[in-house]
């Protein structure tokens, strides 16, 4: 479905709308999407709840092109019920990465899927249906790696990659994070709700960046890149990771993350704080890491062994 | 959630070659608007879903003002409403059909 497109007016990943994002990372004029808007492919349970329903469900699919390269793009819209995963939502994301499984040998088709999350995790209204949209969309998305498609997951909208995208993003190939973007799997508040705020303090919210943001996961190898706030800054990124080779997904791969995982556990478990981590790692800046520009942050990730060993 | 519909003969068919366009998210305090060139003439169709019921009448001044202003002939425009306030419906109707002049991407 042909497709006109707004580019954004600032350039801020973190302030773009979904539509936006696709617009400034691919190749102008390249979107194809799936099951657009017009299709009013639509959410059959949120009109029980009497609420609003969106025209692509909070999800944009389709295809397109980076740098000339054919890759397949899916975009959530975390401003959209939080960018959660609903059935309609998460079947196009299943049916993208199915997509990029049994077409990826041919010659022109995309061997590469872009997942530009945003989202709280599963839609709540619609509950089972969510979850199980989540497993099936981890499977056909192991099953993409499996077949030899490199996804990559960009992480830096309002809403992060929390619960069921949290999970995604640890399962990509490779993640791009901006300092504005947070992965985990709880989110602080549900922490707080079920712990106290003695164990996590959500409105702590230089603790909750300290903890979940992008220079922490990037530091720890939970994001393999790390991108300025900008639209150009993550489609750079994203490029650089698919020139760079992309892991083989195979037992071997998955027992070093292991190994890595355990030995990090060792080393920095008894850590109360972030902080605490970056000085076990002898960081020269470890007390200023918050307050480092991107460009500088960037050069230290890049030196430090852990952060580039990508174990989630 | 409250719809309404609203149809108006424009004074022109809308501007552009776009078959479609979308703009705005539902998000609080804001709206989507799906526009489509399926239309004949210079008729003008406005479906609109919204969960502020009771405003019926602020809707009908807005997209009246709109399709005087704007001459979207032709156009089926679809709003999904998440509490936008009339001056936001303006601006995401005006950037709609502006948006429908832009060259469309394949």
């Amino acid at each position: 479905m042909k497709n006109a497109l707004v580019p954004s007016r600032t350039g801020s990943w973190y302030e773009a709308t979904a539509r936006e994002r696709i617009s400034g990372l691919l190749d102008a004029g390249t979107f194809h999407e799936f099951l657009g808007p017009t299709a009013r492919a639509v959410s059959p349970h949120l009109a029980l709840f009497d609420l609003p329903e969106a025209f692509d469900d909070g999800i944009i699919v389709g295809r397109g092109k980076l740098q000339g390269r054919a890759v397949l793009v899916a975009a959530q819209e975390g401003r959209f019920m939080g960018g959660t995963f609903g059935e309609v939502h998460g079947a196009k994301l299943v049916g993208l990465l199915r997509y990029a499984r049994d077409h990826h040998a041919e010659a022109t088709s995309p061997r590469a899927v872009l997942l530009l999350l945003d989202t709280g995790g599963v839609r709540l209204q619609e509950a089972n249906v969510g979850e199980l949209a989540v497993s099936e969309i981890i499977r056909a998305l192991v099953e993409a790696r499996a077949a030899g498609v490199a996804v990559i997951a960009l992480v830096g909208g309002r809403a992060g990659a929390f619960g069921g995208g949290g999970i995604l993003a640890a399962c990509c190939s490779r993640v791009v994070i901006s300092e504005q973007g947070r992965t985990s799997v709880s989110g602080p508040e549900v922490i707080e709700t079920n712990m106290g705020a003695e164990e996590f303090d959500s409105l702590d919210r230089p603790l909750v960046w300290r903890t979940t943001g992008g220079k922490t996961r990037r530091l720890l190898g939970g994001a393999g890149a790390y991108a300025a706030d900008r639209i150009e800054s993550f489609r750079a990124a994203a490029l650089a990771l698919l020139d760079g080779g992309i892991p083989a997904f195979d037992l071997a791969t998955l027992a070093r993350e292991q190994a890595r995982l355990a030995e990090r556990l060792e080393k920095f478990g008894a850590c109360q704080d972030a902080p605490e981590i970056w000085q076990r790692m002898r960081l020269a800046d470890a007390a200023r890491i918050a307050d480092l520009a991107d460009e500088d942050f960037n050069q230290i990730a890049q030196a430090q062994p852990e952060a580039n060993h990508d174990a989630r | 959630m409250e719809t309404l519909f609203i149809q108006r003969d424009a004074a022109q068919r809308a501007p552009g070659k776009s078959p479609h366009a979308l703009v705005g998210v539902v998000a609080s305090g804001n709206l989507e608007v799906l526009l489509e060139r399926v239309l004949d003439g210079v008729r003008c169709e406005v479906h609109v879903k919204t969960p502020a019921a009771g405003f019926g009448e602020v809707w009908r001044a807005v997209i009246e003002d709109f399709i005087e202003r704007h001459a979207p002939g032709g156009l089926r425009i679809s709003i999904n409403d998440c509490g936008a306030r009339p001056d936001t419906v303006s601006l995401r109707l005006a950037q709609g059909v502006r948006l429908m002049t832009m060259e469309a991407s394949e």
